[in-house]
């Protein structure tokens, strides 16, 4: 481990401790907030009750599938735009700004239209996460150099032989941060609605807890929740930093 | 640009420029196809479920002219507001101290790349604990959402500076508050309006989220009440308002964004 890894353990640790030190001291209301190894006590808890595994398995297949969904969707936009140059440019401004409209709103109008189950998570995941594939897509394609492209018509590949040979590994690597936010905002979307109107579901778990007052059970899958989505997105993380050191930055 | 693509999407490599008057005349074409497909859609769905563009239109305009929306308008604009001007500043701040001091630069990007990607509504519970119901509570998830993004930007456009500017400053002997604002902040203003960009985006969307839960006033507010009630109009006719609001403050940002980028000189 690097020095600034052995750092950041400490900071954290101490932040760990001092929250620790506060919650058991009294100096903040236990109310509010309860101490991590309380915290770690009701994750643990949570863990052994099978209606909160069943709450988690449903939330990671519905991220799973609007994962899948924007993934194969908002490749084959990147791959349309990238092939039309004049709606790319007529576009452009709409996709630049997508991400400043809060796609949030339209949940309700999915609750109507598909009704109170998963699907209406399911759309709401994906439209937080289709357009940052397309947009890494759309720029992962047009970063492929000209000569590579040349090269592939000198040697008379066939398109689907272009594709699979050039196109797609010089291009890898933006694919690849695609993927990534579209497993983060996959995510974000889902666990928001299951926030705001769902009836199963980690979000909702937490969501429940909280409303009755079971700070133990709401702390602990809070815990559990952001130990399971942060080490998938800083799994990601790391290997995109490497993905891209390899072939000399951005 | 290196690792600003770890939170930002947005930016796409730029299309090859076309003639003015076509690129106006194009979006114009988008802006009447989506409304055409809206209009479609309305009809396959029935009007029920997706209100048509007309109706909808015609329900924002009652809205807008009811009295009671003037309030409700100015709770979500002073929240977004204060929250806008704390996630900016704040996420300046941090960005600045972290990119000048490489070691604390090091040590603290996995953290806040880790905080930017989870979903922070899980935390409205504490945000609610923490501040209870009303403004601050909202002004506080406004900002956990926009200030990151701004501060990461920051940081990188800093550590991404030349040591020439560094040593200047120091054979200067200014202070590191003069350092800051007479060399680092003019020399990577276009990546930190970049970071202002997406803070922006994600500062409002975090304090509707936050009026949404926590709070009796306000857009976000009036939001939820017609989900409460089926009321599929007047959710389609706010959106339409945050959309058309958000995407106008968007395109300005942007050409912003690309005019200081352009007039920037290669480092």
């Amino acid at each position: 481990m690097t020095r600034a890894s052995w750092i950041r353990l400490a900071v954290l640790g101490s932040a760990v401790a001092l929250l620790e030190v506060t919650c058991r001291l009294g100096w903040v209301s236990r109310h509010a907030v309860i101490a991590p190894s309380e915290m770690v006590r009701g994750a643990w808890r949570a863990l052994g009750q099978a209606d909160v595994r069943r709450d988690m398995l449903l939330t990671l297949s519905t991220v799973a599938q609007s994962f899948v969904l924007a993934i194969l969707v908002g490749f084959a936009i990147g791959v349309a735009l990238h092939r039309m140059p004049r709606l790319r440019r007529a576009l452009d401004p709409f996709l630049a700004s997508y991400y400043a409209v809060p796609t949030f709103v339209f949940y309700p109008v999915f609750i109507v239209l598909f009704g109170l189950n998963r699907w209406p998570l399911v759309a709401i995941g994906f439209l937080f996460a289709v357009v940052a594939v397309a947009i890494n897509t759309l720029d992962g394609l047009s970063r492929v150099p000209r000569a590579f492209l040349r090269t592939a018509r000198a040697m008379k590949l066939s398109g689907a032989q272009t594709l699979a040979r050039i196109v797609l590994p010089a291009a890898a690597p933006w694919l690849f941060t695609g993927a990534k936010f579209a497993v983060a905002y996959s995510f974000i979307g889902v666990i928001a609605g299951e926030f705001v109107q769902a009836g199963a579901g980690i979000g909702f778990a937490i969501a429940f807890a909280y409303n009755s007052f079971d700070s133990l059970t709401m702390y602990g899958l809070m815990i559990l929740l952001f130990g399971i989505v942060g080490t998938i997105n800083m799994t990601l993380w790391s290997y995109e930093r490497r993905l891209y050191a390899r072939r000399g930055g951005r | 640009m290196h690792g600003a693509a770890d939170v930002e999407p947005v930016v796409t490599a730029e299309a090859p420029p076309g003639p003015r008057s076509t690129a106006l005349a194009d979006t114009t074409l988008v802006i009447i196809a989506f409304v055409a497909i809206w209009q479609l859609a309305s009809w396959i769905i029935g009007r029920d479920i997706l209100p048509a563009p007309v109706a909808t239109l015609r329900r924002l305009g009652a809205i807008m002219a009811d009295e009671d929306f003037s309030r409700h308008a100015w709770e979500t604009g002073r929240a977004f507001g204060t929250a806008l001007v704390i996630a900016l500043l704040g996420g300046l701040a941090i960005g600045l101290a972290l990119g000048a001091h490489r070691l604390s630069g090091e040590v603290a990007e996995p953290i806040l790349v880790a905080l930017y990607s989870i979903p922070k509504i899980t935390l409205y519970p504490v945000i609610l604990l923490l501040f209870g119901l009303g403004i601050s509570a909202k002004i506080a998830f406004g900002v956990i959402h926009g200030i990151i993004p701004v501060a990461i930007f920051t940081m990188n456009a800093v550590r991404s500076l030349r040591g020439v500017y560094f040593r200047a400053a120091k054979a200067m002997r200014l202070s590191p508050l003069q350092t800051a604002a007479t060399i680092i902040i003019p020399a990577t203003i276009p990546e930190i309006v970049s970071g202002f960009r997406l803070g922006f985006a994600l500062t409002l969307l975090g304090t509707l989220i936050g009026e949404m839960f926590a709070s009796q006033r306000g857009i976000g507010y009036m939001l939820v009440k017609a989900m409460e009630t089926n009321d599929v109009l007047t959710v389609m006719a706010l959106a339409l308002l945050l959309i058309t609001l958000a995407t106008i403050a968007s395109a300005i940002l942007l050409s912003l964004d690309r005019k200081l980028h352009k007039r920037a000189l290669p480092t």
